[in-house]
């Protein structure tokens, strides 16, 4: 399926669409810069930024001392000073310990400054479950993100997306936190257009189209949730996949429109339920859409733990069985 | 410098009264540190040289211009174009959060050397600021990438209530700079001259390409750490009396009088113009217009729906309720 149509296409990885899009940035624009923890030698332990070193010289692509704060203060310090900053935390989990640089210091430069510092830093980190890895690698923290004003959190679902987002996320002059899917660097293939392609902020898009039932997701759950649709589409029910794309900005208007389209939404995220983002997306509906309504809204979401070890995380990361029970569910209860 | 340092203490004084009659909020006066901030900025090139200040030193930046005082009186009355020094002021605003700035101050030099601009950054944090993490991240950082930056500790003795014998068991905080690879200097921070000479030879050091100096500026803290503070609960007397026979500003008074280039009558124009820049500055400050949806001025380049949406709401709101 093409992405746009009358453009030529690639099919690529996901991790390959991120690389492409690192590189045509830096070559655009000589004040982008990608640093962080073994991105330069090694070329990121994901191979996102494969390569770079060699094109654009160790100036731009630097690895950094092992120290997440270093990696969020020194960027705000290069943007105010005129870079385009896109800087990579090895893992999301570890953006803990740059959380008071991001939160407390990148978020509100704008703003502190009433405008003369912008922020214009793209922070990439992946994030998410399902490979097995030590603890903190895998923490989905988007809900504790999107509580920060002054954060933009980006979540691509495909390789097309990934480079529309991603440029899009480099040229915006506010700070971006771009999450990818640990399971989607290869896991997740698709078409992406060639040339200059962006993907505005804070439009959703259809992943499915339904008329029963939506399911809104972000992040490799997109991908869960579009099997689960294909998989009630074989029994002619009608399941549609609302991708949401960026959580912030919220494309409230897509939101209510799925609403009032199939009046039954799952809402499916990978953190702990308590205070998370699905929370903030039925809240949201309650507020705008909730006459359209024919039963409560459902999330899927982790649980009220901490992201568990390798031989449980099957069981708390949403999975198309949990998914699909819960769809089940919705749609017997509102028959 | 002399003529800077008095309307640093003037504006510091001023600042306070006026929060103790309630016109401004919590306020940190600066008494005891206008040698080294004063010295400090005089070695430095306001048009190249970047200052990151923590939450103190914006009253004795005069060296950038009379508008650092202007946005600092705006920051004390809590108005939001306090954060806001207009280009092409090299001035940072105030930082509350510890620590912080001194990795913002390694990037902004990283920025300069990246694109070969002839000037340095100088970060100010305080002895208690050393005990943070960002701290030891930005000054191994700085040394890795060999930054124009010029790390200046004022080490006023006290962190709130804490005597840096519960900061570090290091001798002294000049010597953090050998675990980074950089230097490290000690100076009387009650002495400008002194201060200015070592600011300046670190500046040299950066601006060759050599990379980042630490400084250490030893001083005293002669007033509370803020307007929320009651230091007799913890400073003892007779330290802090043999403090204020160091006040630098008399120090340095005396030292210019003996040299014959100072008397009675330049210290009473130096007091009055003093007292005109904080006038001036809370004259500016106490009459620049707000209306309460500007809270949601600036915190992207371009609001989002939902912000449009809270504004419109908090605006009729505030409407319906006059």
């Amino acid at each position: 399926m093409s992405v746009d149509p009358g453009r030529d296409e690639t099919t690529m990885t996901m991790v390959a669409a991120i690389n492409q899009t690192l590189a045509d940035e830096m070559q655009r624009d000589e004040r982008v810069m990608v640093f962080g923890q073994d991105v330069a030698l090694s070329g990121g332990v994901f191979r996102a930024t494969d390569g770079l070193l060699d094109r654009f010289g160790a100036d731009r692509v630097v690895d950094m001392p092992l120290a997440e704060a270093a990696i969020v203060g020194a960027a705000a310090g290069l943007a105010a000073g005129g870079m385009i900053p896109v800087p990579e935390i090895q893992f999301l989990g570890f953006s803990y310990q740059a959380m008071h640089q991001l939160a407390g210091q990148v978020a509100r430069f704008r703003y502190r400054s009433q405008g003369r510092f912008s922020m214009g830093i793209t922070i990439r980190a992946p994030f998410g479950g399902g490979v097995r890895t030590p603890e903190l690698h895998s923490d989905s923290l988007e809900g504790q993100l999107c509580n920060i004003a002054g954060l933009k959190i980006v979540t691509p679902a495909t390789a097309a997306d990934a480079k529309g987002l991603l440029t899009e996320a480099i040229r915006d002059p506010d700070p971006v936190v771009f999450l990818e899917p640990l399971r989607g660097y290869r896991g997740i293939k698709g078409p992406v257009p060639s040339g200059d392609y962006r993907v505005p902020f804070g439009q959703a898009r259809w992943a499915a189209p339904g008329d029963d039932l939506t399911i809104i997701a972000w992040s490799y759950q997109v991908e869960v949730a579009t099997r689960v649709a294909r998989r009630f589409a074989e029994q002619g029910i009608s399941v549609g996949v609302l991708d949401l794309r960026t959580l912030v900005p919220l494309d409230v208007a897509s939101i209510v429109q799925a609403v009032e389209r199939t009046g039954r939404v799952v809402v499916v995220e990978e953190s702990a339920p308590t205070s998370g983002y699905a929370a903030e997306i039925i809240a949201t509906i309650n507020e705008h859409a909730f006459f359209s309504l024919e039963a409560p809204p459902v999330r899927v979401s982790g649980f009220d733990t901490p992201y568990p070890v390798g031989m449980l995380e099957d069981s708390y990361v949403p999975d198309v069985r949990r998914v699909e029970a819960a769809v089940s569910a919705l749609l017997r209860a509102s028959a | 410098m002399l003529c800077e340092m008095i309307k640093a203490r003037i504006a510091s004084d001023r600042l306070w009264s006026l929060q103790r009659q309630g016109r401004i909020g919590t306020i940190a006066p600066i008494n005891g540190q206008e040698a080294t901030t004063v010295g400090a900025s005089w070695a430095l090139d306001p048009t190249h040289d970047w200052v990151l200040p923590q939450y103190r030193e914006p009253m004795a930046l005069g060296r950038y211009g009379p508008e650092v005082l202007n946005r600092f009186a705006a920051w004390a009355i809590g108005h939001p174009a306090g954060g806001h020094i207009p280009e092409p002021i090299k001035v940072f605003p105030p930082q509350i959060s510890l620590a912080t700035q001194i990795l913002h101050a390694v990037g902004l030099a990283w920025s300069q050397k990246l694109q070969q601009q002839p000037g340095c950054t100088l970060v100010f944090f305080g002895d208690g600021s050393t005990s943070e993490g960002d701290f030891y991240e930005a000054g191994n950082l700085a040394g890795v990438l060999q930054v124009p930056v010029i790390f200046l500790c004022q080490n006023n003795q006290w962190a709130i209530s804490t005597p840096t014998n519960r900061q570090t068991a290091s001798a002294g905080f000049a010597a953090k700079a050998e675990a980074f690879g950089i230097p490290g200097v000690t100076v009387d921070g009650m002495d400008p001259l002194a201060v200015l000479e070592v600011v300046a030879a670190a500046r040299e050091r950066a601006l060759a390409g050599n990379g980042a100096t630490l400084i250490e500026a030893v001083n005293y803290r002669l007033a509370a750490h803020t307007t929320a503070d009651d230091p007799t609960r913890y400073v003892p007397a007779a330290e802090l009396a043999a403090a204020q026979e160091r006040d630098p500003l008399e120090l340095f008074r005396r030292q210019l009088e003996d040299r014959g280039i100072w008397d009675r009558s330049t210290q009473a124009d130096a007091e009055r113009a003093g007292e005109r820049a904080i006038d001036d500055a809370w004259n500016w400050a106490s009459h620049l217009p707000l209306q309460q949806a500007d809270l949601f001025d600036h915190v992207f380049a371009k609001p989002t729906t939902r912000q449009q949406a809270q504004r419109h709401g908090l605006d009729a709101f505030l409407k319906g309720a006059q």
